[in-house]
């Protein structure tokens, strides 16, 4: 027998209870939606996995009057130390149900259970224990002395990660003393509403977070609630841009972590074997559905023939099929739309003259899959080395001297991400210094943590999340004055540094 | 006998230069009580192109300066404001109908704030900067950067240098390259400030002062994509929101803006407000 | 570079093709040290994911019996007696006396002067490199230390060989490597090689022991591989078994690299053995899925790859018992040896 064709060896959907339908989690309690509730299923089998609600604008005002009102009543009247105790309480909660929620999101998302058991949920515990230990210390996250909550935060989530980005956005909001409406992706609700099973656990006070599920209206009847303070968005870069101008001439501040076109740039120096396998992680971790991923290969020329050779052995070796299967390395794509839109591009990199090289794998009958794909000779002038495909698709190019790595990978309006493989340590850090790109991986890639901050330069976003600046981003100074003496720092985002009064002229629009 | 003055001719700050508009329109500048004071510049949208484009030319030397020799650079300015505190004060008395002594002051405070501003140049990434304990073998470091080009309107009121400073000195500290549009009504500090960086160790390029019409000037400003920043803080009067807006189609980061005594008043935040955070991760191993 | 002309090469010409002159200590300096680095971190993680592979049903019971029949079952105490030779002996034949159907270690592994003992104890069992019995390995050339003149070490190899030994486990100076003298270790290996040649020309088996542990580095791994395979080696093997570190998933993970990108360049095929610290079925199962992924399954034969072992083929015994009977299996159940 073949020992490479490893037996079956799925993760039980034993331990996981799912509803028939769900609701919206507003004010402590699930409710129906008044909009029409859609079904949401598992990627890669197309099986129903249960119902979701719709929340329209009646709902989402519903929920947005349950976070002030749990604001203004509660949350901003408990000391830091007992937010911190909640926070704590789901921390401990997430690593109880560890399991259920990684095979939750894995059905609901189509990623591999190895993932989402290792990766995905240690991090959500990770998160909520990390923002417990500030909410009563906020004198130190920067902002000066006695800083202030913003009030109420809308956030919208995006599908790549999707229980990840819940806690990246509600963990530092609600330590900081801000309630919290969240809207989750569309094809990935489930563990949203798992979660607030868990926030019924903690016994968190009613109206803290409320969660509520639907499309694109639902966000953005969210975003545009007048009754908002904070806006903090991860989605693409086209609906940053909308959010960014749908906030003008309000008071809201806004985080937006948007998309990118990560370069991860091997030089002929690089620890070759873990440089072949940081480009696998950096492009095929997640499907290749990550903002940060390296999605362009910068090689260094001389050696562009033996690494992508290596590439291409090492990426045989990876497995497609079953995200239930522990031994799967490349799970679903997460929607048919996805699926096209990464055909699209890819079908179009052929016809810019790229070369194009798969994976021979065995596509299973049902679901959305798609092969791991690389793209050789492409070009700086190609679509594909610019346009983000946010899927298993790498795009290589070359360079001769490292400054010209360097021009390349800068040459973007992205600047999420990138990589740099060396061996030699002042270059590291010198090519480090010179790439417009708020994470840098220097040997290594898509490493995450919930003390390092996250997030773009340019068309990529603002804003970080994550550590002490990313705890920054829901807070504001304790006072505004002309004195020298106050240090007030928040972090770089869109909104007013302080408000005053907006002329009339202005109140018209 | 009266000597005859030699009026001095108020052109824009460009790439170390003071070129005339390239549309070479002029506006009158008149004094507080409605005297003929000078012919400004008024600045075009190709002016504003052109400031950008000395300004992304002057961004990769100001901001790969060390810290230390941006302090200093800064500090001389201050010592050359010192120095010409005279002109100034004549010049904010003739436009802004002050006292001797309240324009004094305006400088005094204008002069005090740079100085304020440029020790921060070598110390802000110590305070905003830090190590991040992350699990695994990994030195992880955030820092921040210069953002880029930073479009500024300045405050277009009262005490037309200290607005002006204000509103330019934090940008500069942390690297960034600058377009300001000066207060429409008083723009004569603004061009001798001009004078006082092209006589400075400041490069070419990194300030560039307009005068003319913000109203006209800031869009073609707020839709550069090739500007990173946009500082509104003397915007109130114009269309601010719509500027805002057509920032958001680049993605720009942008500051509202500020009125009253306490605008643009002095804050680490200001600085900080013009930088990116950028988190670098090392491995680090033995074997 | 086109792998055949250098696979009818015999090692030295390989190895002067290669190098580009003699194998002296700047040469060989200057070739290894043009080997692409390795970085630990990196290296660790591959390791670690490679281990996460959940091996199970038929593929475990697959894994279980290979691993058997990849086994040097060894002692090398300085108490060893014939006694003690004869019983590991009888229990690399028959590892499971309940189960004559479970598979045969491949190899014994002994002190060159118990190899005559152990010869005799296997009988008609004894391979003599053929397919079907059980092999002996000795370890020689001063082992573990190889702090010796290299007369005595040879004349160890000498004495194995005559003795019967098929195999011969050698171990590099490892003072010499660390103080840069690859020319040295180069030449020991060469000569070593050169003392496996039996009175009828054939030549038995040489593993050459890098002792990583001492090594210390990654790097230092990779190229005393490489050194190791440029100087004749057919086996590279991670340790003696007598200090600590001795193999881990990294370590051999790094030789196994080394070994496919040998393939590669040559079209050799180049064992590896993992000796020391593999104690559990579930720990060797690791090892099995890092080479099938790494340099693929052919390499999953006793000609291209050993687990040097002593207590590990209890576990995996163990194991095997509990998949043929579906219950947990205890200590009375197996045999010591």
């Amino acid at each position: 027998m073949k020992f490479l064709d490893y037996a079956p060896a799925p993760e039980s959907r034993a331990l996981l209870n799912l509803k028939d339908d769900y609701g919206l989690f507003i004010n402590g309690d699930f409710t129906a939606g008044r909009g029409t509730p859609f079904a949401t299923i598992n990627p890669a089998t197309e099986q129903h996995l249960a119902m979701i609600a719709t929340a329209n604008e009646a709902d989402v005002d519903a929920a947005v009057s349950a976070a002030r009102h749990a604001y203004d009543g509660v949350w901003s009247r408990l000391s830091g130390s007992d937010r911190g105790k909640y926070l704590f309480r789901i921390a401990r909660l997430v690593q109880e149900r560890a399991r259920e929620l990684a095979v939750a999101e894995t059905l609901d998302n189509g990623k591999p259970i190895k993932e989402t058991r290792d990766a995905d949920i240690p991090l959500v515990a990770a998160w909520f224990f990390y923002y417990a230990g500030w909410a009563d210390k906020l004198d130190h996250a920067g902002v000066g002395p006695n800083p202030a909550s913003l009030g109420v935060a809308a956030q919208v989530i995006p599908w790549n990660f999707p229980l990840m980005m819940l806690a990246w956005k509600i963990a530092p909001a609600l330590a900081a003393g801000n309630t919290v409406v969240l809207k989750p992706a569309e094809t990935t609700s489930l563990t949203a509403m798992l979660f607030a099973e868990i926030l019924q656990q903690a016994d968190l006070p009613a109206g803290v977070v409320n969660i509520i599920t639907g499309d694109g209206m639902t966000g953005q009847a969210l975003v545009n609630h007048p009754g908002v303070n904070k806006v903090a968005f991860t989605g693409s870069t086209a609906v940053g841009r909308a959010i960014a101008r749908s906030v003008a001439g309000t008071d809201k501040k806004v985080s937006l972590e948007l998309g990118g076109k990560g370069a991860n740039i091997v030089f002929d120096d690089a620890p070759i074997d873990q440089a072949v396998d940081g480009i696998v992680r950096g492009i095929f971790f997640n499907q290749g559905h990550v903002c940060c991923a390296g999605s362009r290969l910068l090689v260094q020329e001389s050696i562009h023939d033996d690494v992508i050779e290596r590439l291409k052995r090492r990426m045989q070796t990876l497995r497609l099929g079953d995200p239930l299967d522990k031994n799967t390395d490349i799970g679903a794509i997460n929607s048919a739309e996805q699926l096209a839109r990464i055909r699209e591009l890819s079908d179009l990199g052929q016809q810019e003259g790229a070369e194009r090289w798969s994976v021979d794998c065995v596509i299973p009958d049902n679901g959305f899959w798609f092969a791991p794909t690389i793209f050789t000779n492409v070009a700086t002038s190609h679509r594909i080395a610019r346009e983000e495909i946010f899927g298993p698709v790498l795009s290589v190019l070359t360079f001769r001297t490292p400054a010209e790595a360097i021009a390349k990978a800068n040459n973007t309006p992205y600047g999420l991400s990138a990589g740099i493989w060396s061996d030699k340590g002042s270059r590291i850090l010198a090519v480090a210094d010179k790439l417009r790109a708020g994470v840098i991986w220097a040997n290594t890639f898509n490493q995450f943590d919930p003390s390092s901050p996250f997030g773009g330069f340019k068309e990529s976003g603002y804003g970080r999340e994550g550590g002490r600046h990313g705890l920054a981003a829901y807070l504001k100074p304790a006072l505004r004055s002309g004195s020298r003496s106050i240090v007030a720092a928040p972090e770089n985002t869109a909104a007013p540094v302080s408000k005053k009064t907006v002329s009339a002229k202005k109140a018209a629009k | 006998m009266n000597r005859l003055a030699i009026p001095k001719t108020y052109k824009l700050y460009i790439g170390g230069k003071f070129p005339r508009s390239e549309s070479g329109r002029v506006y009158e500048v008149l004094s507080h009580s409605g005297e003929f004071l000078a012919n400004a510049a008024k600045g075009s949208r190709k002016d504003a192109r052109d400031a950008v484009v000395a300004a992304r030319s002057a961004f990769r030397g100001w901001s790969g300066a060390s810290p230390y020799n941006r302090g200093q650079v800064l500090y001389r300015i201050a010592e050359l404001l010192e120095g010409r505190r005279a002109q100034f004060v004549d010049e904010i008395v003739k436009s802004e109908g002050t006292s001797d002594s309240d324009a004094s002051a305006q400088v005094d405070e204008a002069i005090d704030r740079w100085v304020w501003y440029a020790g921060w140049a070598d110390k802000y990434v110590q305070v905003a900067g830090n190590a991040n304990p992350v699990s695994g073998a990994f030195f992880n470091l955030s820092v921040p950067e210069p953002t880029g080009i930073v479009a500024i309107v300045a405050p277009q009121g009262a005490q037309s240098l200290l607005g002006l400073v204000s509103a330019i000195a934090p940008a500069l500290v942390a690297g960034n390259t600058v377009v300001v549009v000066a207060n429409e009504n008083a723009p004569l500090s603004a061009i001798s400030l001009g004078e006082v960086l092209a006589t400075s160790d400041v490069p070419g390029g990194v300030v560039n002062i307009l005068t003319g019409s913000p109203a006209e000037i800031v869009p073609w400003l707020a839709s550069h994509a090739d500007v990173n920043a946009l500082d509104l803080v003397g915007a109130a009067e114009l269309d601010w929101v719509d500027l805002q807006i057509s920032a958001a189609e680049t993605l720009k980061r942008v500051l509202s803006p500020e009125a009253g005594e306490d605008a643009a008043a002095p804050a680490l935040s200001r600085i900080l407000a013009f930088t990116e955070l950028k988190t670098v991760w090392h491995t680090k191993a033995l074997l | 570079m086109t792998s055949s002309p250098l696979a009818a090469y015999l090692p030295d010409q390989r190895a002067l093709a290669l190098i580009g002159g003699e194998a002296t200590d700047a040469n060989l300096r200057r070739y290894l040290h043009g080997i692409p680095g390795i970085d630990a971190v990196g290296l660790e993680a591959r390791a670690a994911d490679l281990g996460s592979r959940s091996i199970k049903t038929s593929s475990k019971r697959w894994a279980i019996d290979t691993i058997i029949g990849l086994i040097d079952l060894t002692t090398l105490e300085g108490s060893d007696t014939p006694g003690k030779v004869r019983s590991l002996v009888t229990k690399a034949l028959v590892p499971d006396p309940h189960d004559p159907g479970c598979p045969r270690v491949a190899a014994v592994c002994v002190y060159g002067d118990m190899v005559s003992t152990a010869v005799t104890a296997l009988g008609s069992a004894h391979a003599a490199g053929g397919a079907e019995g059980v092999n002996v390995a000795a370890v020689a050339t001063a082992f573990p230390s190889g702090r010796a003149s290299l007369a005595i070490k040879l004349a160890d190899v000498r004495d194995a060989v005559a003795a019967g030994a098929d195999e011969i486990d050698m171990v590099i100076d490892r003072g010499a490597f660390l103080a840069g003298r690859f020319g040295q270790v180069y030449d020991e290996i060469v000569a070593v090689k050169e003392a496996c040649r039996r009175t009828d020309g054939s030549l038995a088996h040489l593993k050459v022991i890098l002792e990583t542990g001492e090594l210390n580095t990654y790097d230092n791994v990779r190229r005393a591989s490489w050194l190791a395979i440029l100087a004749g080696g057919d086996f590279i093997k991670t340790s003696t078994g007598k200090i600590a570190p001795a193999a881990t998933l990294p370590v051999t993970l790094s030789m196994l690299e080394v070994v496919r990108d040998w393939h590669h360049l040559t079209g050799v095929r180049i064992g590896v053995k993992p000796a020391g610290g593999i104690r559990t079925s579930k720990d060797a199962i690791k090892y099995l899925v890092t080479v099938a992924e790494t340099v693929g399954e052919e390499w999953l034969t006793p000609h291209l790859f050993r687990f040097g072992a002593s207590s590990l083929l209890n576990d995996v015994l163990l194991q095997r018992q509990k998949m043929t009977t579906g219950h947990y299996s205890g200590p009375d159940y197996v045999t010591i040896d």
